[in-house]
C-alpha cells in the first residue's frame, strides 16, 4: 500500500512538531524517519497510524484519505520502542489479541488464531516461549513479540517507532538484519523512526531526514550520505570537519589554506563553511601546494580504521581524519608528527542565519 | 558463618527484609529506646482503645451484647449501612474508574480543575457536605418544593444518607488510580487500538486488567470509610430510630441514653469489620505488589 503524507501540520501548545511535511511512499518501501530527539519523527509516525491528528494536512493509503479515520480502522501495525506488550497476557496471548478482538463475523476460529499465532511465533523464533510472561523475558525477545503482535492482523503498512533503540548494540544489529530479511519476505509498506544513522544507512531502502519538524532531505541511503543537501544531513550524518572562511575569487580561503569551490556560484557572500568527511582527509608527508601543515595530536586504532587527530598549525582547530590500517601503516605516521593535510572533496555551504 | 552469609544474601529478593549497612546501624540503646517508645505509642493510642471497646460490651455478660446487636434498631442500622455501602461503593467505583481514566489517559482543557473536584471531599468538613445536602434537597432548600410536589423524599430518607456517603468517600478510588495509571501510561491502550480492538474492548481486556488490583484497594478503603461515615451522614438523617439511623449513629444514640454496653457491643461489630477490611486490604497490596 503506498502512503502519501500532503502538507502535514501538527503543533503542541506553542511546540511546532510537524510544519508542512509531504512524503510519497512507495508500496513495499521499508523507509526509515531519520533525525535527532524533537525533529518530528515520530510525530509524524503517530499521525500516520492516527494515534495523533494533524492539525492540516492529508494522509492517504493507496489514494484513499483516512484522516477521519480511527486507527483501529486503519489496519496499520504499529511497533513501540517501549514494545508496549500487555503485560497480564502471555506471548500467545499477546499475538492473539488482535485477532481475538474482533467482531463476531470477521474473526477467525479458535484453532485459526492458534495455528496463526504459532506460525508467527516461529517466524520470530519464539515458539518455545508461548506461555511465559513478558517480564520473563529479554529486550530483544519482547520486541520480537510486539512485532510477532503487530503483524498478526496482517497490516497493510507496518509502522516502527525506534524499534532497537532500548536494545544493546549486538542485539541491535542482528534484530535490525532480520527486519530487513522480514521485509524482503513479506514486502509490507513499512517506516521506521530511528535518531541513529548506521540503523537508517543500514536497513532502509530511503532515508527521510527530518530537523525541527521539517523534511531536510529525502533519498537512497548513498544519496543522502554522500550528497547532503544541508549543513544539517551533512552533520548529523557522520562526522564532518569545518573550514569555516571566506568565499574570494571563487575559492574558500581559512587561515593559509585555499581550495577552488567551482560549483558556489554566488561570488559576493563573504562567509561560507566548507565540510569535508574525515574520510576525505588526505595526508601528505611532504608540503605541496593546497595544503595545510599540521600536528598529529592523537591517534586512536579502531579496529580496521585509524582515527586521527590532528592540530592545525596555522590556525587553533582541530581536525579529525580517517584512515583504513593500510593506509596508516604505508604514512607511519606517530604523535607529534608534522604532515599536510588536504580535502579530497568538499561541499560548502554559505550560512544562513545559523552558527555552527 | 558462611551459611549465614548465603542467606543474607538470598533473603532480601524473598521476603523484602532490608540488610544494612554497618554505616546505617544505631547503637543497641537507640535502636531499643526507639522501638519502645514507638511500641508504647501504639499500645496506649490503638491497642487499648480496641481492647476497652470488646471488654466494655462483654461487660454485663454475653447476653446484654447479643441483644444489643439483636434488637430491631440495631438491626435497622446494620441493614441500612450495608444498603449504603451496597450503592455507594460501586457508584465510587465507577466514577473513580472514569474520572482516573479521563485525567491519566487524556489530555484536555480543565483536567487540573477536575482533579481538584476530585479531592474537594477530602478538604470539606463532612459536616458541611451534609449541610449542602439539606439546602439543596431539604424543604427550605433550593429543590425543596419540586420535591415535596413529586413527593420525593431525599433529605431524612435513604437518598440523602447515600448522597452524603458518596460525596465523602469520591476520592478513594480515583486516588487510589490516578498515580498507578499515569505510571503505567498509554502505550498499552494505544497498542491495542492499532491491533483493531474499540475503546470498551481495549478497557475491559487491557486497562481493566492492569488496574485491577489498586482498584480493589481503593474500593475497601472507600467501603470502610463508607459503614464508618459519621458527620455528613448525621446531618441528613434525621436521626429517626430503625428507619435512618446507620451504625455510627445508632451507636451515639445509645451512648447518648447511658446504654454504655450496648453502644459498645454495636461498636465492637464495626471495629471487627475494620479489622477484616485492613486484612482484606493488607492481603490485596501484598498481591498486587507480586503480580
Amino acid at each position: 500500500m503506498s502512503i502519501q503524507i500532503k502538507n502535514v501540520s501538527k503543533t503542541f501548545g506553542s511546540f511546532q512538531a510537524l510544519e508542512d511535511v509531504s512524503l510519497h511512499i512507495q508500496s513495499g518501501e521499508l523507509v526509515a524517519l531519520l533525525g535527532p530527539s524533537g525533529s518530528g519523527k515520530t510525530s509524524l509516525l503517530r499521525v500516520i497510524a492516527g494515534l495523533e491528528t494533524s492539525d492540516v494536512g492529508e494522509i492517504l493509503f493507496d489514494g484513499q484519505s483516512m484522516i477521519d479515520r480511527h486507527p483501529k480502522e486503519r489496519n496499520v501495525g504499529f511497533v513501540f520502542q517501549h514494545y508496549a506488550l500487555f503485560r497480564h497476557m502471555t506471548v500467545f496471548d499477546n499475538v492473539a489479541y488482535g485477532l481475538k478482538v474482533r467482531p463476531r463475523k470477521t474473526r477467525p476460529s479458535k484453532l485459526e488464531i492458534k495455528n496463526k499465532v504459532m506460525e508467527l511465533l516461529k517466524l520470530v523464533k519464539l515458539e518455545n516461549f508461548s506461555d511465559r510472561y513478558p517480564t520473563q523475558l529479554s529486550g530483544g525477545q519482547r520486541q520480537r513479540v510486539a512485532l510477532a503482535r503487530a503483524l498478526a492482523v496482517e497490516p497493510k503498512v507496518l509502522l516502527l517507532d525506534e524499534p532497537f533503540g532500548a536494545l544493546d548494540a549486538k542485539v541491535r544489529k542482528e534484530l535490525r538484519r532480520w527486519l530487513r530479511k522480514l521485509h524482503n519476505d513479506f514486502h509490507i509498506t513499512s517506516i521506521f523512526v530511528t535518531h541513529d544513522q548506521e540503523e537508517a544507512l543500514d536497513v532502509a531502502d530511503r532515508i527521510v531526514v527530518m530537523n525541527n519538524g521539517k523534511i531536510e532531505q529525502i533519498g537512497s541511503p548513498d544519496d543522502v550520505y554522500t550528497n547532503p543537501k544541508s549543513p544539517f544531513v551533512y552533520d548529523f550524518l557522520g562526522n564532518v570537519n569545518l573550514f569555516k572562511g571566506r568565499l574570494h575569487n571563487g575559492k574558500l580561503m581559512h587561515g593559509e589554506f585555499a581550495i577552488d569551490v567551482p560549483d558556489v556560484q554566488t561570488h559576493t557572500e563573504d562567509h561560507a563553511v566548507g565540510y569535508v568527511r574525515p574520510h576525505d582527509i588526505h595526508i601528505e608527508k611532504t608540503n605541496i601546494p593546497g595544503t595545510v601543515p599540521v600536528k598529529v595530536s592523537h591517534i586512536h586504532l579502531l579496529g580496521p580504521i585509524v582515527q586521527i587527530e590532528l592540530r592545525r598549525e596555522d590556525i587553533d582547530e582541530f581536525l579529525e581524519a580517517e584512515l583504513t590500517k593500510e593506509q596508516f601503516t604505508n604514512l607511519q605516521l606517530k604523535i607529534g608528527d608534522h604532515v599536510f593535510v588536504k580535502p579530497k572533496q568538499l561541499k560548502v555551504f554559505i550560512p544562513e542565519d545559523f552558527s555552527i | 558463618m558462611e551459611q549465614s552469609t548465603f542467606i543474607q544474601q538470598v533473603a532480601p529478593e524473598k521476603n523484602n527484609t532490608v540488610t544494612k549497612s554497618a554505616a546505617l546501624q544505631e547503637p543497641r540503646f537507640v535502636r531499643y529506646t526507639l522501638i519502645f517508645i514507638a511500641l508504647a505509642f501504639l499500645a496506649f493510642f490503638i491497642v487499648l482503645p480496641l481492647v476497652s471497646i470488646f471488654t466494655t460490651a462483654f461487660q454485663k455478660g454475653v447476653d446484654v451484647y447479643v441483644a444489643a446487636i439483636t434488637h430491631p434498631d440495631a438491626l435497622a442500622a446494620i441493614k441500612l449501612t450495608l444498603t449504603v455501602v451496597a450503592v455507594a461503593v460501586p457508584l465510587n467505583a465507577i466514577f473513580g474508574v472514569m474520572a482516573a481514566w479521563a485525567l491519566t489517559k487524556f489530555n484536555f482543557k480543565g483536567k487540573n480543575l477536575l482533579l481538584t473536584i476530585v479531592d474537594l471531599p477530602f478538604a470539606v468538613s463532612p459536616v458541611i457536605a451534609g449541610v449542602v445536602f439539606i439546602l439543596l434537597f431539604g424543604s427550605q432548600g433550593l429543590f425543596g418544593d419540586w420535591l415535596f410536589e413529586h413527593d420525593i423524599k431525599i433529605v431524612f430518607a435513604l437518598p440523602g444518607i447515600v448522597l452524603a456517603t458518596v460525596f465523602v468517600t469520591l476520592p478513594f478510588v480515583a486516588r487510589e488510580l490516578i498515580p498507578l495509571m499515569q505510571t503505567q501510561g498509554t502505550s498499552e491502550e494505544e497498542a491495542s487500538i492499532s491491533l483493531g480492538a474499540n475503546g470498551f474492548k481495549t478497557f475491559w481486556h487491557v486497562t481493566l486488567p492492569n488496574i485491577k488490583w489498586g482498584l480493589l484497594y481503593g474500593l475497601i478503603l472507600c467501603n470502610a470509610r463508607a459503614i464508618g461515615e459519621f458527620g455528613a451522614v448525621s446531618v441528613v438523617s434525621g436521626h429517626i430510630r430503625g428507619m435512618t439511623n446507620t451504625m455510627p449513629l445508632h451507636i451515639e444514640i445509645l451512648y447518648n441514653e447511658y446504654q454504655f454496653a450496648a453502644a459498645f457491643a454495636v461498636a465492637s461489630l464495626m471495629s471487627v469489620i475494620a479489622i477484616i477490611t485492613l486484612i482484606v486490604k493488607d492481603i490485596i497490596a501484598w498481591k498486587s505488589k507480586s503480580v
